[in-house]
């Protein structure tokens, strides 16, 4: 029997920056049984471009997208941002397509299409979730990310307080509004910080990039690890969390 | 041609600037999260009770978008129920007529002071600075519109206009502006020293002026919601009632009140109903003012109606909803928007309003926002408020031109990321950022990276990208 065959939609943020992130994908999805490729036409989905008011820059690049992740059964993007600007911004930018269709953020993958909670992880630690805002509010994924992380053998889930607030980071906000997505990263680090949590996970590396950038620069000695590394994470085999 | 648009107000700096200030505020910082919280917390709870509230958003919406579609048909039909049942009606194209259309109406009753419901129709067009230069001096009833008023202040909020004060400023306010001072600063005797002074203003008043929450077509009846009550005294005790309302308010029958009386009252008070909601049609002899005149306002309206994407902002029914969950509104507060209308809303509509987007100040808002959703999720009419926000962004890019470090830089990324191969050649020169790493993490990087580093450490580049390494072992 084969699995579906699934494309993996890094993300340029993750592509570059933490391609650990994207490994982790890969091997998950393998261990589910999915037969993974990674089409080397991919680039970026233009989100940055249109959230900036570029969105004529931003049309080509979803086209791009829609023929480099043509043929597939599924995308899957360890990003609810990425796939949300694919899935709600792409069809307005020029028409849909099946590769527009076919994707999702990665925990939608894994509860609606491959039916399943419990993927086998192991990670023993005190973790905390953020749901990032695109992944809850333009996705829908609901607790979805929750119901893989209390599946995770292990894990202690710790809840964040005000949890559904922006953590400020917002792509270019973060630069044009420094001091106001500061503000909202302070409560932020300060929810998370109250949970006692060593990690802090979330299913966009974008935003995890923020708090996490808040929390080094704090040395609050807070990790933080997207869900995806979590969940590839195995007895016999540890998922080597970075750093960062 | 007229003069500047005052829906935003001169001399405001951009939104980043102005928030500058007001995140140093610690007052306003702690106000505004003490509200917001609690605010939000009573609307989700009083959203919850109603099993239809999604059904009732959908209708509200469709309801306005009815309106906005025909707003030409349903104008006139509003003058002509509103006329045939004894009123006036005024056509305004923007803020000095209409201004001018109200000051000429309260000269003709040779009234030198009027009353005032609250309004964000008479806020938008300065209509208080515009009498008072014509001799006429508005009294603004409104509890927090009155603190605002006499603090010679602006307001924070659409529905709390003086959400950024605390109670011993307000005494502190109140001993200065009022011949009887409070007896303490207990909010109790707060009221009573604003309700014994505005008593007074009520029985003396010749004119009073109000906004409308609604309008209805068919029957030419205004709708007034409130919580204290000087609304009413307003629109039942002088003789002479001037409504200004912006020509987005009809709705067209008296049927369609049902969606908004339940939407409106969960939205901005979390209340399940309000206390106070005054309707008139035209005059009655013998009940309520003699004279009716409402002022039918555009001031930018039709030209946001002319924006497919934009004009959905005309649905707005001013709630605040938007406001009170929004973390960027909840840090900034509202006067860093530089005008009436702050927050999510505001950072839609005051653009599309003012049509001025080469102004600085007007080109920041659209900016004001990390796009998280807040407050599309709660608008009661279902404003796609980040939708709007990225459309708005594109018209000011658009208005900038081609030349600025930012177009330039966002030229050159959409020409990295048009090809594959270059792509791959930026992530290869751009790993080299992490010689400036320390443990993987920059501290420090040049501008404009460094409005980044400068409260958060960024990663660095790791020297093989997920793609080298896919190329390596699978490709």
């Amino acid at each position: 029997m084969t699995g579906p065959r699934v494309a993996l939609f890094a993300t340029c943020l993750t592509d570059t920056l933490y391609p650990e992130t994207a490994r982790a994908v890969l091997t998950l999805l393998e261990r589910l049984g999915c037969t993974v490729d990674f089409p080397l036409a991919q680039t970026c989905c233009g989100q940055m471009h249109f959230n900036t008011g570029y969105a004529g820059h931003a049309r080509p690049l979803a086209r791009d997208y829609a023929a480099a992740f043509d043929g597939y059964d599924y995308v899957v993007a360890p990003s609810g941002s990425c796939g949300g600007m694919v899935r709600e911004i792409h069809p307005g930018l020029c028409g849909t397509s099946p590769a527009v269709e076919r994707t999702y953020e990665l925990s939608e993958f894994l509860v609606d299409v491959l039916g399943t909670v419990d993927v086998g992880a192991y990670f023993p630690h005190r973790v905390t979730y953020h749901p990032t805002c695109h992944s809850l509010r333009m996705l829908g994924v609901g607790d979805k990310p929750l119901r893989l992380l209390r599946a995770v053998e292990g894990l202690e889930l710790t809840e964040l307080p005000l949890a559904e607030q922006c953590c400020g980071f917002g792509g270019t906000f973060a630069i044009k509004n420094a001091e106001t997505s500061t503000a909202m990263l302070a409560d932020k680090m300060r929810a998370v910080q109250d949970t006692g949590a060593q990690v802090l996970t979330a299913g966009d590396n974008s935003c995890l990039m923020h708090i996490g950038g808040g929390l080094s620069r704090l040395r609050a000695g807070i990790r933080t690890v997207h869900l995806a590394e979590i969940l590839a994470s195995t007895e016999e085999e540890p998922w080597p969390v970075g750093t960062r | 041609m007229a003069g500047r648009n005052p829906v935003t107000w001169l001399g405001s700096p951009a939104f980043p600037k102005a928030a500058h200030i007001a995140l140093g505020d610690t007052q306003l910082r702690s106000n505004l999260r003490k509200a917001t919280t609690t605010i939000r917390t009573k609307r989700a709870d009083v959203v919850a009770e109603l099993d239809d509230w999604e059904r009732l958003r959908r209708a509200g919406e469709a309801i306005k978008d009815r309106v906005l579609a025909d707003l030409d048909t349903y104008l006139l039909r509003l003058e002509e129920s509103v006329t045939a049942r004894g009123g006036v009606v005024h056509w305004a194209r923007d803020a000095d007529e209409a201004n001018r259309i109200v000051l000429d109406l309260v000269r003709a009753q040779g009234a030198e002071e009027v009353v005032k419901v609250k309004s964000m129709a008479t806020a938008e067009i300065g209509l208080n600075e515009a009498l008072e230069e014509g001799g006429v001096h508005a009294v603004e009833t409104d509890l927090a519109e009155l603190i605002v008023q006499l603090g010679h202040d602006r307001p924070s909020h659409i529905l709390v206009p003086a959400i950024h004060r605390n109670r011993a400023e307000i005494k502190n306010i109140f001993d200065r502006q009022m011949p009887e001072n409070p007896a303490s600063d207990e909010p109790r005797d707060l009221a009573e020293a604003a309700r014994r002074h505005l008593r007074r203003k009520f029985l003396s008043a010749k004119v009073a002026i109000s906004g409308a929450n609604f309008a209805v077509a068919d029957t030419g009846s205004v709708v007034v919601v409130e919580s204290e009550g000087n609304g009413r005294m307003c629109v039942t005790l002088p003789e002479t009632l001037i409504t200004v309302m912006g020509i987005e308010k009809i709705i067209p029958s008296w049927q369609d009140l049902e969606v908004f009386l339940q939407l409106l009252p969960r939205s901005s008070t979390a209340e399940r109903m309000n206390p106070y909601t005054s309707v008139w049609s035209g005059v009655t002899p013998g009940d309520g003012p003699s004279a009716f005149h409402l002022v039918l306002l555009d001031n930018g309206r039709t030209a946001t109606l002319a924006d497919r994407v934009g004009r959905q902002a005309l649905r707005c029914i001013r709630c605040s909803a938007c406001l009170n969950v929004c973390p960027v509104y909840e840090r900034t507060g509202g006067q860093a928007y530089g005008s009436v209308y702050p927050g999510p809303i505001g950072a839609i509509l005051a653009p599309q309003l003012s049509g001025d987007l080469h102004d600085d100040q007007v080109a920041s808002l659209p900016f004001a926002s990390s796009l998280c959703g807040a407050c599309y999720e709660v608008c009661p009419v279902r404003i796609n408020i980040p939708e709007v926000l990225t459309h708005l962004r594109e018209q000011v890019v658009k208005a900038k031109g081609k030349r600025t470090p930012e177009a330039v830089a966002m030229a050159a990324a959409a020409w990295v990321f048009a090809d594959p191969k270059r792509y791959e050649a930026a992530q290869r020169a751009g790993s080299l950022s992490r010689l400036l790493a320390r443990d993987g993490r920059i501290s420090r990087l040049p501008w404009p990276g460094s409005k980044w580093t400068s409260t958060r450490d960024a990663p660095s580049i790791p020297e093989e990208s997920f793609r080298a390494w896919w190329r390596r072992n699978r490709g």
